[in-house]
């Protein structure tokens, strides 16, 4: 089964100037995994998902995704390869409206041409038509077609990052890069959204790598947890086995892993 | 079909309004000044329009609008006086060696983030210009004797052809690429946009209109000049974009008619111009910053549409 992941990270690295942002970072994904990557403030998590989708070329290092070399490549390519993301802060198309937002992720799936757009062929209506379909199929998934025409600055914080999640998947992804997507949501938020979590994997068949401080949520949702520290992978396991890492424990600075409180 | 239905509205309601000014042409109630005035404002619209695209639309700030007018102007009056050649394919030349002059600034500097675009603009045009003042064969300083040729009905068919194409190509995946790029480009590019050739694309666009706008401009007067595409030129264009209100196309159209309205009956007090124009524009920052219509369209107070609006007006 380990024979074939789906995301190959090898001794992947970077450098900004003196800093070593993220050193010899190995990690592999098998499709239908749901990883955490988890770590103190700076440790290099988002580096590592910058990384993945080419905002920065790696200095070390290589990645391969469905056993292809994806390193180096510009993220929209990355994007249609197969991985999307959402961001630690909230990056929507804040004037256009939700829907908008969702169909501008459907756009490199969709086929009309802009010489088509311009005379209005018919390719462009169904083209169109199509996308708004699809669309508000999404929108309906994360409860956000009662605010489609909303602009997405006005939408409450916690339906922001559904949008942006909601747009990540209508990219078309098979890895879902999520980046603290309950940064800033109360506990009923937070639970809606593991649900949520959990409900897009096994509906799309995702595989999922997310990033999150709140730990309550990684280790009740993720099968295996990656640890970062100083950019230096120093753990990898089970929930019960990074609960227990003396590194970890170490990194967290007396920061009581995994307390598990109502 | 609505859009089908939205777009004869459209083409209804634009010969409605070319009938009425062509009676008054006709008719002689609009004299020759007149009718000029609309021919200038016609041609502003259009290089509003254009620098809307690039700007309101996909965020780029190109400051070098006036440099993509030359082109088209020198072109085109190459075209007509040098080779003899017809009006309306001196247009289409101008705006397609507008568009490659487009292509040539764009792809280098359109990949740079930041206000690598301004300055490379900018300095295209005053490159284009000095160009123009050092070549003999198009007259130099002097300038380049056209003959008057542009007429009410050529540049209102170019007007109307450069409103379809832009609220076309803006009301699709494409522009609305475009919009994504301009609201928050690293995320359009991590939702799969090719950042990097939407820009360019509106870029040549936007360059080819101002290139047809530029053979309208020169066939216009009789009478081309380098020193008529200078710097003050390519701010005027910017004058209309942003004082209509980034992002809305019915607001470049409307702060177009009103500043060529303006800047025409003041065409004899240059200084007077300046200082209303100046006034003008600080008002407007003082009390609507955002511009006249902001980021909406005049449509938008006809429907109700109004919270779904992608900028650039009705689907066509
Ligand atoms: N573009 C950059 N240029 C220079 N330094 C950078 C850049 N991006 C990240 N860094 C540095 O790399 C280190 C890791 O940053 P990163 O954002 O990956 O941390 P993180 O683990 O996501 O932290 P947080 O939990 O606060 O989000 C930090 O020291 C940061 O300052
Ligand atoms: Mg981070």
């Amino acid at each position: 089964m380990s024979t074939n992941p789906l995301l190959h990270i090898q001794n992947v690295g970077i450098r900004f100037g003196g800093l070593r942002a993220v050193a010899n970072f190995t990690l592999k994904l098998n499709q239908g995994e749901l990883i955490g990557l988890i770590g103190p403030n700076g440790a290099g998590k988002t580096t590592v998902f910058n990384l993945l989708t080419g905002v920065y070329a790696p200095t070390e290092g290589e990645i391969f995704f469905n056993g292809e070399r994806i390193n180096g490549l510009p993220p929209y390519k990355v994007t249609r390869k197969g991985i999307s993301r959402t961001f630690q802060n909230i990056r929507l198309f804040n004037e256009l409206s939700v829907l908008d937002n969702v169909k501008i992720a459907y756009h490199s799936l969709a086929k009309h041409s802009i010489f088509s757009s311009i005379f209005r062929f018919p390719k462009h209506f169904s083209g169109e038509k199509e996308m708004e379909e699809k669309s508000i199929e999404f929108l309906k998934i994360f409860h956000l077609d009662h605010v489609k025409e909303e602009k997405a600055k006005n939408l409450p914080y916690g339906q922001q990052r559904r949008l942006e999640i909601a747009r990540a998947l209508a990219a078309g992804p098979k890895l879902l890069l999520l980046d603290e997507p309950a940064a800033g949501m109360n506990p009923q938020e937070t639970k809606e959204l593991m649900e949520l979590i959990s409900f897009i994997r096994n509906e799309f068949n995702l595989t999922i790598l997310l990033i999150e401080h709140d730990m309550k949520l990684v280790m009740g949702v993720c099968e295996k947890i990656s640890v970062l520290d100083h950019g230096q992978l120093i753990a990898h396991g089970t929930p019960e086995e990074i609960r227990k890492h003396p590194k970890v424990i170490e990194a967290y600075l007396g920061e009581e892993v995994g307390e598990e409180h109502a | 079909m609505k859009m089908i239905n939205r777009f004869w509205k459209f083409m209804l309601l634009a010969i409605i309004i070319y009938t009425i000014i062509q009676l008054l042409i006709t008719t002689e109630v609009f004299n020759l000044f007149y009718t000029n005035t609309l021919i200038t404002i016609a041609i502003n619209i259009i290089l509003a329009v254009s620098l809307h695209l690039v700007i309101g639309i996909t965020g780029q700030f190109s400051i070098g609008h006036a440099g993509f007018l030359a082109v088209g102007a020198y072109i085109s009056a190459i075209v007509t006086m040098k080779l003899a050649l017809p009006f309306p394919l001196a247009l289409f030349a101008a705006g397609v060696i507008a568009a490659v002059a487009g292509l040539i600034v764009g792809i280098p500097t359109l990949r740079l983030r930041g206000d690598y675009l301004a300055i490379a603009t900018l300095g295209f045009a005053e490159i284009i210009r000095i160009i123009f003042l050092n070549i003999d064969y198009v007259g130099g300083a002097a300038g380049m004797v056209v003959s008057r040729t542009t007429n009410w009905t050529i540049s209102y068919i170019c007007l109307l052809i450069t409103l379809i194409v832009i609220i076309n190509f803006t009301n699709s995946r494409h522009g609305r690429a475009c919009v994504a790029i301009r609201e928050n480009e690293i995320a359009a590019d991590a939702m799969g946009i090719n950042t990097t050739y939407y820009k360019v694309v509106a870029f040549v666009i936007g360059s080819f209109f101002a290139g047809i706008a530029g053979g309208l401009y020169a066939h216009n007067f009789y009478i081309i000049q380098p020193a008529s595409f200078g710097f003050l030129k390519s701010f005027d264009i910017l004058i209309f974009v942003v004082l209509g209100g980034l992002g809305s196309l019915s607001g470049a159209v409307l702060s177009a008619i009103l500043l060529t309205i303006v800047s025409t009956f003041l065409q004899d007090y240059a200084e007077t111009r300046m200082i209303i124009y100046s006034l003008i524009l600080i008002l407007v920052m003082l009390y609507r910053p955002q511009g006249l219509m902001g980021t909406r369209e005049i449509t938008d107070f006809f429907t109700s549409r109004k919270k779904n609006a992608l900028k650039g007006g009705e689907n066509l």
